[in-house]
């Protein structure tokens, strides 16, 4: 249980996704601008991520060891089509949930989080709990970096900034700055 | 098919329409990797590689991949690439393909590729997808050159190796570390921001706009 919640609160704080292993950009720059936004994307990655993380664990369970070279292709392939799948039955059973988290489902799908889970937790040699918990982490670690993000430019969106900030400079400062302080957490268990 | 010559598809990609410092796609490597000039070089190397690879089969096979599929199918292609590239890095330099790591695997992810996929390749000769190709994969290689450049000299005191400063320098750990990737990007970002506003002379037109109304008024 110990080594579980270590693994959680790694993937959340301390190697957290977006901040310092640069991965899914794409959402944290694209979709940061609005606090209610960026909470449903991160709720809707953390729902992908822990289908990837299924997912790439029966792969790595019963396919890969036969066919180790189709590791990328095979991790693609079934990710999206789960994806897909879930997404129609979403569709089906609520459409509430779809209005909220679908349309951002087929965009995640091609991100770097995704993948990188899949990859991580195979080099790691996480097994399926583990990698449940893994992916919970990174998921909850992606969302809050995206809701700090967003609140911070909802605030300097009224700032009066120099002319030359008004583009993505000053949002990768910031994200700089952000990173910044989650290298803090590495202090934090250091037993 | 495009309107542009065969020069323009060349450079375009290389400065004008810069993968990562006009379009901000593929920031994952961008960022990741560019802590040393040779991860940057070899990264690139790889990315190039895919990139080219895969426009070339996609406007060759452009005319028998079906519109619905048509994403699925890049991907396909750019994996299979990719899978390639993978295994002849870890043949070739071991050390630097462990130090690239899982980044390798997400070149797959790149938007920069999937996105000249679905922009260029699929609507062009194979000849004019392979100049976009070839312009688009040298951007990418000067802006992570520049990145990784700045982020070793700073970060470590080295360019590829050799010592610039000499024994007595302090390196600024930080550029190195996660943060200083965003601090470098953000910098290169605000200085290009900051050389386009000042070529433009600064008219304010709401001012123009009041002073010409008020004068048809009184009038």
């Amino acid at each position: 249980m110990g080594e579980l919640f270590w693994i959680f609160i790694s993937a959340m704080l301390v190697n957290n996704f977006t901040l310092v292993l640069f991965l899914g950009l794409c959402p944290f720059f694209g979709v940061s601008a609005r606090i209610a936004t960026a909470v449903r994307m991160g709720l809707a990655n953390i729902f992908v991520l822990v289908i990837t993380s299924i997912a790439a664990s029966l792969l790595n369970a019963f396919v890969l060891p036969y066919a180790p070279y189709l590791q990328l292709i095979s991790f693609i392939v079934v990710i999206a089509s789960l994806v897909q799948i879930v997404e129609t039955v979403i569709k089906k059973i609520s459409p509430t949930l779809f209005r909220e988290l679908g349309i951002f489902l087929p965009l995640i799908t091609t991100n770097c989080a995704i993948l990188g889970l899949a990859t991580f937790q195979t080099n790691r040699g996480y097994g399926f709990v583990e990698g449940l918990a893994f992916a919970l982490g990174g998921g909850l670690g992606l969302t809050l970096a995206l809701v700090l993000m967003a609140s911070i430019r909802e605030t300097i969106e009224l700032a009066d900034v120099p002319a030359m900030a008004r583009n993505m400079g000053l949002v990768l400062i910031i994200a700089g700055s952000l990173s910044l302080a989650f290298m803090g957490f590495a202090g934090l268990f250091t037993s | 098919m495009s309107k542009t010559t065969p020069r323009q598809d060349l450079v375009t990609g290389i400065w004008k329409q810069n993968p990562v410092f006009v379009t901000l796609l593929g920031l994952c490597p961008t960022l990741a990797v560019t802590n040393s000039v040779a991860n940057a070089i070899a990264m690139s190397a790889a990315t190039f590689f895919v990139l080219l690879g895969s426009s070339i089969l996609v406007s060759t096979a452009k005319r028998w991949i079906p519109k619905e599929v048509r994403i699925a199918s890049y991907i396909m292609i750019i994996a299979t690439f990719v899978t390639f590239a993978d295994l002849v890095l870890e043949a070739l330099v071991p050390d630097i393909h462990k130090a690239l790591g899982a980044f390798i695997a997400l070149i797959v992810v790149n938007c920069i590729i999937l996105g000249r996929q679905e922009a260029f390749a699929s609507k062009n000769t194979v000849f004019r997808a392979a100049l976009d190709a070839i312009g688009t994969g040298i951007g990418f290689t000067i802006a992570l050159l520049m990145m990784g450049s700045v982020r070793e000299i700073l970060g470590n005191g080295t360019f590829l190796g050799w010592h610039v400063f000499g024994p007595d320098f302090a390196p600024w750990v930080i550029m190195i570390l996660p943060p200083g990737g965003f601090f470098t990007l953000g910098t290169y970002l605000l200085l290009f921001a900051w050389w386009k506003g000042r070529k433009k002379v600064t008219v304010h037109p709401r001012h123009w706009v009041h002073e010409v109304t008020a004068e048809a008024g009184d009038a």
